[in-house]
C-alpha cells in the first residue's frame, strides 16, 4: 500500500461532499456548550436567540428550563411559547417538549434545552437529541445546550472524577456532526461566585451540590475537559474543510485504527479510549467483533449488545467475524483494510480455562500482526467483584437432566467393571471409562463433560486403584495413570464439545444462507404483490418464528393500513402511527427499539434502492442477537428489492398501458374521422345537389340510393363502435339461447343480399345438426363481419362457403373465400383492434374482426384464421356448446 | 274508411318528427305531434289517436313508464319507434303492451307497413276465417291449410302455431308471448320446442325452408309472419 500524502482520499472527498449536501437540507444544530451546570449556557442560548430575532428571524421556545433563575426567566418572555406535553408516568406528571407542536408550528430556529435529557417513557423517542434530530431534519434550527459530562466518550472519565454515574449521555457523533458550537467558559472562581450568589440553585439545594459536585477540583477537571473537546474540534473542522477545498496541507490520513471489542464491560471502556485516541491521531477507527466457538451467556451477549451500540453511538464502524481463531481473523481482517494501529484490552486471565484460551492471545496476535503497531490497554475494573457477576459459567447451561444421566452412565460402567474387575485387571478400567467419558462428549455439553471426567476418576481411584475404598493412591506409576487419565478425559471431552459447537455454528450459518437462499428462490418466480406478501410472511414465520404484516405504500406514497394481510397483527392508532414513522424516516421503531418503544409491534422500513416501500411489522419478545438480526437484515432486504421490482413493474406497465391507449386514441381517431367523412360527405353532396339542382327521375333515384347506402355505412360504424365499446367495458354477456344454425345463416344472409350479390353462398350443414345455445345475436353479428368482410376483400373470386357441424360439445363454424388471403407476416395481427392489413382498400375501420373475436370468445369459445392451400382464407369459430336431450316431435 | 286516422307522434327530435309527418301526410294520415312525454299523455287523452308512435328517450318521463300509462286505457295500437337496440328493451316493451317495434335508424317504408298491419288488426275489420299468403291458404274455422291447393299435413301443435302467427300477419310475437299462447305458462323459457316446431312448419309451407318467405325469424327476439 502506497500512502500518497498530499492527495485527499477520492473516498472521503466524495463522502464529505454528500454530507454537506445533507445537512444543506437539515436544519443547523447550535450548542451552547459547558462545562456543567450554571455557567450560563441557557441565559447565552437566550441572548444569542433575542439577537437574532432582532434581525427578523421566526424564533420560538421548544422547551427551555429557566431552573427559576430570575434573569433566564426574564430572558425567555418575548418568545412564542410551545406547550409542554403531559405524561403520566406511574403516579407522576411529567412534562416535555411536543414535539408534534414544534414540526407543525413549523418556524425557522426552535430553542430545545439539556440536549441528553432522557425522555419520559410514553414519548416517541426515548432520548431528546431524537426529537432534536427529527426536527433537524423538517429542515429546521435547533438552537440547544450541553454539559461536558453528558458525552458518552466522557462519561467514564467524569465519573473517575467526580465520583458521580452520568445516567444521561449523548452518542459523540451528534455532538461532532453539530454545525456550531459555542463555548460557555467561567472560571472556576467566577462560577463558585455565581454558586454562592444563588444564582444557581435555591440555597437548600446549594448546600448539597457545591459539597458532592462542585468541588474546584472537578470543576477544573470539567473545564479543561470541556475545552479540550472543543479545541479538537476546531482541529477536525480546519481537517474537514481542508479537505473539503482541497487544500493541501499535512494529511494524517493514512493512519487506521482497529478496536478488537469482547463481550466485557472492559470493551466499552476500550472503545471510548480508542474514540479518543482516533480523534487526537487524526486516524478514521473501526471495531471488530470475532465470534467463535464460545457460548455467550445471556449476561455476555447483553454486555456485547451494548458495545455495539455504544460502538455505533461513537459513530465507529463495526464489523461482526465469526471465526474459530480470533488472532487470525482480527490480523487478516486488518490487513484486508490496511490496519496501521490494532488496540486490544489486556485479557483478565481468571482461571485455567481462560488461560487456555486467552493466555496466548497476545503473544500470537504480536507475532502475526507483522507491521501493525498492537496497542494494548490496561484493565483497571475491580476483578474481585465482577468475578462474582460471571461465575455463572455459560458452558454450565446444560440441564439438570443431563447431568444426571451422564452420572447414571459413569456408575452403570463402573458396576460394570467391578463385577469383572477380576478378569481384566483395574488398569483396564481405566480404558473402558475413558471410552465411555470420550463418546458421551459427542452427545452431552461441556457441563457434563467435566462431571463425567472427574466422577469416573474418583470412581476409579476409590473402587479401583489399590488401596481399595480410600482415595489414596499408593503406587506412583498409579497416581501418574490417575492423573493422566483424568487430563486425557477432560482434553477429550472438551475438544470434542468444541468441535460440535463448531459444527453447530456453521450449520447455524449454513441454514441461514440456505433460507436466504430458498427466499431468494421463491421469490423470483413470484409474480404480484399478494403472492410476494405471502412467500415472505411464510418464510418469516418459518425462519423466525415470528408472525409479521406486511404494509405497503399506495400511490400517493402512503401507508396503506387497508391491506388485511394478518388480522393476527391488529394495529392500534398508536401502532398505525408508529409504522408512518417508519415509513417516513426510514428506521426501524417500536418495541424493543429507542423509537417509540411502547407499542406491540416492532416496525422495520422495506427499503429498496430507490424508494421506501413500506413497513413489515413483528410481534417478538425477545431482542435479536447480532448474528439475527444481519440475518433479519439481509431477509429484509430480500424481500424489499422484491416488492421494489415489483412495483417499479406495475409502474411500467402503466406506463406501457398509457402509451399504448395513446396510441389507439391517434388510430382511432384517424380511422374514425375517415369513416365518418366519407358518408357524411356523400349524404351532404347528394342531397345538396337534389335540393338545388333538378334531376331527371332516373338520376334522383340514383342520389336517394346513394345517400341510403352511405347512411348504412355511418349505421354499421356507429354499430361497430357500439360492440367495441361494450366488449371494452366488459359488459358483454351471451344471452344463451337455443338457437337453429340454419336460421342464423339465413338471417345473415339476408341482411347482406346486397353485399351477396355477385356472389354465391354455398351453405354446408349436416342434416343431424343439432341446436345449439348460443347468442343469436351476438354470433349473428360474427358472422355477419366475417361473411362481410370476405365480400369487401374476396373481389376477384365469386364462391364462399359457410360450413358449419357439430361434434363432441364444441360447434364449429367456417367461414371460407378465394380471396387474396392474408399476409403471412400479418395474420397472427388482424384480430387487433383498428389493424388493417396494409394496402387494403379504402373504407372499414378495422374493428369488425376484433369485435368477432371479442364476441366469440365471449361464449368462451375461440376464433382462428389461416390461408386455405389455394388461396383464400379460412375463419373457423369453436364454440363450447349445449344440445338438447331429447329429440322432440310434435 | 273515409275519417282520415289519426296518428300520435310521440318524439324530442324535431328532425324524426318531420320526416315522419312528411312520410305520414303522404300516405294520408292525420298528425298530431308531442315532444315530452306529459305532452304525450295529455295528447292522446285529447285527440284519441287511431295508433301511437312513441319514442323510448323522452326528456321527462320514461319511454316504459309512458307505454303503461298508456296502456291503463288505450287499447289501440302503440308502435316503438327507439334508438335502443338491446334485444332485452325490445322484447320488455313487447311484453308490456307495446305492438311492434322498430329501432333507429329506420326505414320509411318498413315503418308504413307496420302502420298498417297494425290499424288493420286493430280494427278487427270483419272476423275473417279464411286468410291467404301467396299460395298458402289457411281455413281457420276447419283448421285446414293449403299450399298450391294441396292440404297440409299438420299435427295440431303446428296448426296453432300457424294460425297464432297467420293472425299476427306483419308483427312480431316474441317467443316467449308464442310459448305462453300455444303451450302454457309452463313452457316459457323452453325456447327449443318453438324452434323445432319452426323448423318443420317451415318445410312444409315455406317453397325453400332454406330461405323461408313466410315465417320471418327475428334475431333474438321472436318471429314475424310475412304479411
Amino acid at each position: 500500500m502506497i500512502y500518497d500524502e498530499n492527495r485527499p482520499n477520492p473516498d472521503e472527498l466524495l463522502a464529505s461532499l454528500k454530507f454537506e449536501e445533507e445537512k444543506s437540507k437539515r436544519g443547523k444544530l447550535k450548542i451552547f456548550f459547558g462545562m456543567c451546570a450554571g455557567v450560563g449556557k441557557t441565559y447565552t442560548m437566550l441572548k444569542t436567540a433575542h439577537a437574532e430575532k432582532l434581525k427578523g428571524l421566526d424564533i420560538i421556545i421548544g422547551y427551555v428550563e429557566t431552573h427559576n433563575r430570575k434573569e433566564t426567566a426574564e430572558l425567555a418572555e418575548g418568545f412564542e411559547l410551545i406547550p409542554r406535553k403531559t405524561y403520566q408516568y406511574k403516579s407522576a406528571t411529567v412534562q416535555e417538549m411536543d414535539l408534534d407542536a414544534v414540526l407543525a408550528r413549523k418556524p425557522q430556529i426552535v430553542l430545545v434545552d439539556e440536549l441528553a435529557h432522557t425522555n419520559a417513557p410514553g414519548s416517541r423517542h426515548t432520548k431528546r437529541y431524537q426529537d432534536v434530530q427529527e426536527i433537524l431534519e423538517s429542515g429546521i434550527s435547533v438552537y440547544t445546550t450541553l454539559n461536558v459530562q453528558h458525552l458518552e466518550s466522557r462519561s467514564d472519565t467524569v465519573a473517575q472524577i467526580t465520583g458521580i454515574i452520568i445516567r444521561e449521555t449523548l452518542p459523540d457523533e451528534i455532538f461532532e456532526n453539530a454545525d456550531e458550537i459555542e463555548v460557555i467558559d467561567l472560571t472556576p472562581d467566577e462560577l463558585l461566585q455565581r454558586l454562592s450568589e444563588g444564582k444557581v440553585y435555591t440555597p437548600e439545594r446549594l448546600k448539597d451540590a457545591v459539597e458532592n459536585f462542585f468541588r474546584k477540583g472537578n470543576i477544573t477537571a470539567l473545564r479543561e475537559m470541556a475545552l479540550r473537546i472543543v479545541a479538537d474540534r476546531v482541529d477536525k473542522q480546519l481537517h474537514d474543510y481542508m479537505q473539503l477545498k482541497r487544500i493541501k496541507g499535512p494529511w494524517k490520513s493514512g493512519l487506521h485504527l482497529l478496536v478488537a471489542v469482547s463481550h466485557t464491560q472492559q470493551s466499552a471502556k476500550l472503545l471510548r479510549w480508542a474514540k479518543n485516541l482516533s480523534y487526537t491521531m487524526g486516524a478514521d477507527l473501526q471495531a471488530v467483533y470475532v465470534e467463535t466457538t464460545y457460548k455467550l451467556g445471556s449476561r455476555e451477549s447483553e454486555q456485547l449488545n451494548k458495545n455495539i451500540n455504544l460502538a455505533r453511538q461513537l459513530g465507529i464502524k463495526f464489523r461482526f467475524i465469526t471465526h474459530s481463531d480470533m488472532v487470525k481473523a482480527i490480523v487478516d481482517f486488518a490487513q484486508k483494510e490496511n490496519i496501521t494501529h490494532i488496540i486490544i484490552g489486556k485479557p483478565r486471565i481468571r482461571n485455567l480455562l481462560t488461560l487456555l484460551r486467552l493466555g496466548n492471545f497476545v503473544n500470537r496476535l504480536i507475532r502475526y500482526s507483522g507491521n501493525i503497531d498492537v496497542y494494548i490497554l490496561g484493565s483497571d475494573i475491580q476483578t474481585k467483584d465482577r468475578f462474582k457477576e460471571n461465575v455463572s459459567l455459560p458452558s454450565f447451561t446444560s440441564n439438570i437432566r443431563q447431568y444426571l444421566t451422564v452420572s447414571l452412565i459413569i456408575v452403570l460402567t463402573a458396576i460394570t467393571c467391578f463385577s469383572i474387575k477380576e478378569i481384566i485387571g483395574y488398569q483396564v478400567v481405566s480404558f473402558a471409562l475413558l471410552f465411555v467419558v470420550s463418546t458421551l462428549a459427542f452427545f452431552f455439553g461441556r457441563g457434563p463433560i467435566l462431571l463425567s471426567a472427574t466422577l469416573s476418576a474418583l470412581i476409579w481411584d476409590y473402587f479401583f486403584i489399590p488401596p481399595l475404598y480410600t482415595l489414596h493412591v499408593d503406587k506412583p506409576e498409579d497416581m501418574l495413570m490417575l492423573v493422566m487419565f483424568f487430563i486425557i478425559a477432560l482434553l477429550n471431552g472438551v475438544l470434542t464439545s468444541r468441535v460440535k459447537k463448531q459444527e453447530m455454528k456453521i450449520r447455524t450459518r449454513e441454514e441461514r444462507t440456505n433460507a436466504l437462499y430458498q427466499l431468494t428462490r421463491e421469490l423470483s418466480t413470484a409474480t404480484g404483490i399478494d403472492e410476494v406478501i405471502n412467500i415472505a410472511k411464510n418464510d418469516i414465520k418459518k425462519y423466525f418464528n415470528l408472525k409479521s404484516r406486511i404494509l405497503l405504500r399506495n400511490e400517493s406514497n402512503q401507508l396503506d393500513f387497508t391491506s388485511q394481510n394478518d388480522l393476527n397483527i391488529n394495529l392500534s392508532r398508536n401502532d398505525t402511527s408508529v409504522a408512518a414513522w417508519t415509513f417516513q424516516h426510514s428506521t426501524k421503531a417500536g418495541k424493543n427499539t429507542d423509537t417509540l418503544p411502547s407499542s406491540n409491534y416492532t416496525f422495520y422500513p422495506l427499503k429498496g434502492n430507490q424508494m421506501n416501500l413500506g413497513v413489515i411489522a413483528i410481534q417478538k419478545a425477545v431482542v435479536f442477537t447480532q448474528g439475527e438480526e444481519q440475518f433479519w437484515d439481509a431477509f429484509i432486504s430480500q424481500i424489499s428489492g422484491k416488492f421494489e421490482r415489483e412495483y417499479l413493474r406495475n409502474m411500467a406497465k402503466q406506463a406501457f398501458l398509457l402509451t399504448e391507449s395513446d396510441k389507439l386514441y391517434k388510430t382511432l381517431f384517424n380511422s374514425i374521422s375517415h369513416e365518418l367523412r366519407i358518408p357524411v360527405a356523400t349524404i351532404m353532396g347528394a342531397s345538396d345537389s337534389l335540393i338545388t339542382m333538378e334531376h331527371p327521375e332516373e338520376i334522383r333515384k340514383e342520389l336517394s340510393q346513394e345517400i341510403l347506402k352511405a347512411s348504412k355505412r355511418l349505421n354499421r360504424l356507429i354499430e361497430n363502435l357500439l360492440n367495441m365499446s361494450r366488449l371494452e367495458s366488459g359488459r358483454i354477456t351471451p344471452r344463451l339461447d337455443w338457437c337453429d344454425i340454419h336460421d342464423l345463416i339465413n338471417k345473415v344472409s339476408e341482411n347482406l343480399t346486397d353485399e351477396l350479390k355477385p356472389f354465391h353462398l354455398h351453405v354446408v350443414i349436416p342434416e343431424d345438426m343439432p341446436f345449439v345455445k348460443i347468442d343469436f345475436g351476438l354470433i349473428e353479428q360474427v358472422l355477419y363481419n366475417l361473411i362481410y368482410n370476405a365480400t369487401q376483400y374476396a373481389s376477384t373470386s365469386i364462391n364462399l362457403r359457410v360450413k358449419a357441424f357439430y361434434d363432441n360439445g364444441i360447434m364449429t363454424i367456417q367461414v371460407m373465400d378465394r380471396g387474396p388471403g392474408f399476409p403471412r407476416n400479418e395474420i397472427s395481427l388482424i384480430f387487433n383492434k383498428f389493424y388493417r392489413v396494409e394496402g387494403s382498400k379504402a373504407g372499414g375501420t378495422g374493428l369488425g374482426l376484433s369485435i368477432a373475436k371479442g364476441f366469440v370468445e365471449a361464449h368462451k369459445g375461440t376464433i382462428a384464421v389461416e390461408n386455405r392451400q389455394n388461396g383464400g382464407a379460412k375463419f373457423t369459430i369453436k364454440i363450447p356448446t349445449e344440445i338438447p336431450e331429447v329429440d322432440f316431435k310434435g | 274508411m273515409n275519417l282520415p286516422e289519426t296518428i300520435l307522434i310521440i318524439d324530442d327530435e324535431v328532425q324524426i318528427r318531420r320526416l315522419l309527418e312528411i312520410a305520414l301526410a303522404s300516405k294520408g294520415y292525420k298528425i298530431s305531434e308531442a315532444a315530452t312525454g306529459k305532452d304525450g299523455l295529455i295528447a292522446a287523452a285529447t285527440h284519441n289517436p287511431s295508433l301511437i308512435i312513441l319514442d323510448l328517450g323522452l326528456p321527462d318521463l320514461d319511454g316504459v313508464k309512458i307505454l303503461s300509462k298508456l296502456r291503463e286505457w288505450y287499447q289501440k295500437p302503440i308502435i316503438i319507434l327507439s334508438a335502443r337496440n338491446s334485444e332485452e328493451d325490445i322484447i320488455h316493451t313487447l311484453d308490456n303492451g307495446a305492438n311492434d317495434y322498430l329501432t333507429k335508424p329506420f326505414r320509411t317504408g318498413e315503418l308504413l307497413a307496420r302502420i298498417r298491419v297494425a290499424l288493420r288488426q286493430s280494427q278487427g275489420s270483419e272476423e275473417n276465417s279464411n286468410l291467404a299468403f301467396g299460395s298458402l291458404t289457411i281455413d281457420l274455422a276447419n283448421h285446414i291449410a293449403r299450399k298450391k291447393g294441396e292440404i297440409l299435413k299438420l299435427t295440431s301443435t303446428e296448426f296453432s302455431l300457424l294460425a297464432m302467427l297467420a293472425k299476427n300477419s306483419g308483427r312480431v310475437l316474441t317467443h316467449q308471448n308464442i310459448l305462453k299462447e300455444i303451450w302454457g305458462f309452463g313452457y316459457i323459457g323452453q325456447t327449443q320446442y318453438l324452434r323445432v316446431f319452426v323448423a318443420q312448419l317451415r318445410k312444409k309451407i315455406e317453397d325453400d325452408p332454406a330461405k323461408p318467405q313466410l315465417l320471418i325469424t327475428e334475431s333474438g327476439i321472436g318471429y314475424r309472419f310475412h304479411e
